[in-house]
């Protein structure tokens, strides 16, 4: 296995879901103030659209061109891994064109419950 | 024109060398100061830069590009009458100042700039069909406004180069001002709380 897949996969393993509670409601607020430059729900921008993002595969959202390193992933957006990424997208998938990130653990908690509230077929 | 000389001690360019970072030249970073009029003594001395700000630089230019866009629609649709009209003409030539400096900045680095969508497209992802009124050009703007600026604030830590970090908060200045101009034409309260920008 090669060392960056190695590492990553050990990453996985070891994601433990975050351990505040979402407010989604917030989390709309959030989205629409800091993500909204590099994604919309439903078309591709600068970042892939979010409509259904938690629950898919990471670099599977039709059209948009992702980076070699995240559609190699094999990620599952779920509350764990958002929270990873959203902490650090560039730790946690080294070589993603994504850049922005939450710093605060509720920011992301409340983003993350947003989106899942997007994707109602997820757990 | 990537350089990998000069730039860098054995051990930074050691702790760069992973993860597909190529060390830029120092030079190179100082041109986006230049070609947009951000001139300081800071890039004088401008740190290396690396792909990986290329990759941060093309994020950015995305945007001016969705900015430049957003504004021809605006400009385009009859809507806005003077002042906004002004304004928004205004705005857009910062945003094309902002796209012909991140276009010159990523060539010397030695990347490939993002190229822009046609209006049409542009048109498409930000719901334009749906913008009835000058107040929804307005509003579309500043919530675009506000996204960039948050953007731009929220990247700066990842980027390797302090000088292009630099550049990013600066950008974020002139996206802050016109979210604060747009606020102001559409009647809105300033943020109660400080702090309200950024990550």
């Amino acid at each position: 296995m090669p060392l960056r897949a190695a590492i990553l996969f050990s990453a996985l393993l070891t994601v433990a879901p975050p351990a505040v509670a979402g407010d989604a409601a917030h989390g709309q607020a959030l989205w629409e103030a800091k993500c909204i430059a590099c994604h919309a729900l439903d078309a591709n921008k600068v970042g892939p659209k979010h409509r259904g993002v938690y629950g898919r595969e990471a670099g599977t959202a039709p059209g948009y061109s992702y980076s070699p390193a995240l559609k190699a992933s094999h990620i599952v957006w779920d509350a764990a891994s958002l929270d990873m990424w959203l902490k650090g997208p560039r730790a946690f998938v080294p070589g993603t064109k994504m850049t922005f990130s939450l710093a605060q653990p509720q920011d992301r908690a409340d983003v993350i419950a947003y989106l899942k509230s997007l994707s109602p077929a997820a757990d | 024109m990537i350089s990998t000389s000069n730039l860098a001690s054995p051990a930074r360019r050691a702790f760069m060398g992973g993860a597909g970072r190529t060390v830029l030249s120092a030079a190179a970073v100082g041109l986006l100061a230049n070609a947009a009029g951000f001139g300081s003594p800071a890039f004088a001395k401008a740190k290396a830069a690396t792909s990986a700000d290329v990759d941060v630089l093309n994020v950015a230019l995305g945007l001016e590009h969705e900015a430049i866009g957003a504004y021809q629609i605006g400009a385009e649709s009859g809507l806005l009458k003077p002042p906004a009209l002004k304004l928004a003409v205004l705005f857009q030539s910062h945003h094309k100042g902002h796209r012909d400096a991140l276009v010159a900045t990523i060539g010397k680095l030695g990347g490939t700039a993002l190229a822009a969508k046609t209006t049409a497209e542009y048109a498409a992802d930000l719901g334009a069909a749906a913008i009835k009124t000058d107040l929804d050009v307005l509003k579309l703007a500043q919530k675009l406004e506000l996204g960039a600026a948050n953007a731009y604030l929220g990247v700066i830590p990842s980027f390797e180069s302090r000088d292009l970090a630099q550049v990013s908060a600066r950008l974020a200045a002139d996206e802050t001002m016109h979210w604060t101009a747009l606020s102001g034409a559409l009647g809105d309260m300033l943020p109660a709380q400080p702090l309200s920008f950024g990550a």
